[in-house]
């Protein structure tokens, strides 16, 4: 078997994760598209050492490791998940701003000013402004209650 | 053939490894299930129903032993169902029925910067096709032999050669699962105090929410 092509769907699995990890907002979501890079890298490791016909075997060893590791590293997560969940009422990563820079935008937008500003700093800061971005203010000022609401209206 | 001379064999230019135009039967096998675990994975991070994300998820990864099942390596595709298939995928259901993820259509399954994603996993895999199939284009497995993944030889490598890592793994492992208790304890000594009437707030809007979710 030609080594191209368990290189070329390590490589094309391991860019859908990618994908995945980028684009989701659902973080079970991004998970699960971690997982999906870690079988890429998994599918190298096995393919790479069955090419090299390694006497060690540490292609398959480390596979195994790997695998090992994938499984404490869901649970982690999943835990970690479940406490957002809990305290937050949302497994929404974009929500989850607490730790960010506040922006010029955010601060004018939170403080006594005028819609207008707002609407102008908002469409020359971010080119790609999204729904997200638009409900920052709220999410950000909101009591969890409020966040939570708001969760059921976007799921409705 | 001894390793050595396989080894030299497979780094040997094109003029000894067979062409692309004539594929084996294993390689026909590989990329028909390589076909199936890519567009699963695909559906995976692109669908909008969270479950069905998770169940296309076991085909990929199911997919994926198959593959190893044809890398001859069977031990790891035994331990990829095992484990994979049927803890990891589960964990992930439990996860999103205890998140109280929507069984339906969700709008909100992807995040607003999907195009700038879209770019960069699309940029990501033509650097990297390009490298990959610029570097073993000609490279050749040979498949032939004994199989190099079968139970005997990975417990032997792994408990004669691997052991002190296999060993500091399994404690990795420990640690995890409890500090994954720890995390997911839902009265622990810190979030004793008044606590309750904001869970009964939270419990709120989700009691009203499943009869709005379709």
């Amino acid at each position: 078997m030609h080594l191209a092509y368990p290189a070329v769907l390590a490589v094309l699995l391991f860019c859908t994760g990618l994908y995945g990890v980028l684009a989701r907002r659902n973080a079970i979501l991004v998970l699960m598209s971690v997982e999906l890079m870690l079988n890429a890298v998994n599918l190298n490791l096995v393919a790479f050492d069955v090419w090299l016909r390694d006497t060690l075997h540490a292609g398959q060893a480390l596979t195994l490791f790997t695998i090992a590791i994938a499984a404490a590293e869901i649970g982690i997560g999943l835990a970690i998940v479940l406490m957002v969940h809990r305290n937050r009422d949302t497994s929404d990563v974009d929500r989850l701003r607490d730790t960010a820079e506040p922006r010029p935008r955010l601060s004018a937008a939170l403080g006594p000013t005028d819609p207008g500003a707002d609407a102008s700093g908002s469409g020359a800061d971010d080119p790609e402004a999204d729904d997200s971005d638009a409900d920052d203010p709220d999410s950000d000022s909101s009591d969890p209650g409020r966040a939570a609401g708001e969760k059921a209206e976007a799921t409705a | 053939m001894t390793p050595l001379a396989t080894a030299t064999a497979a780094t040997a230019p094109a003029a000894t490894a067979p062409g692309f135009l004539s594929p084996t039967g294993v390689e026909i096998a590989f990329l028909l299930v390589g076909a199936v675990t890519l567009g699963a994975a695909v559906i995976t991070v692109t669908t909008r129903q969270l479950v069905h994300a998770a169940l296309w998820l076991v085909v990929a990864l199911g997919g994926l032993a198959v593959e190893y099942l044809l890398l001859t390596a069977e031990f790891i595709a035994w331990v990829q169902v095992l484990i994979y298939v049927g803890s990891v995928v589960v964990l992930l259901l439990f996860g999103l029925m205890l998140t109280r993820a929507p069984i339906g259509r969700s709008p909100d399954a992807d995040s607003g910067n999907r195009p700038v994603a879209l770019a960069v996993a699309a940029a990501a895999a033509a650097a990297l096709l390009w490298v990959v199939v610029d570097a073993f284009r000609t490279t050749w497995i040979d498949l032939g032999g004994p199989a190099q993944g079968s139970t005997r030889v990975s417990g032997e490598i792994l408990f004669r050669h691997w052991v002190l890592p296999f060993e500091a793994l399994s404690v990795l492992l420990l640690a995890a699962l409890v500090g994954a208790i720890v995390l997911s304890r839902r009265n622990g000594d810190g979030d004793g105090d008044g606590d309750d009437a904001k869970d009964l707030k939270r419990q709120g809007p989700h009691r009203t929410a499943p009869g709005k979710d379709r």
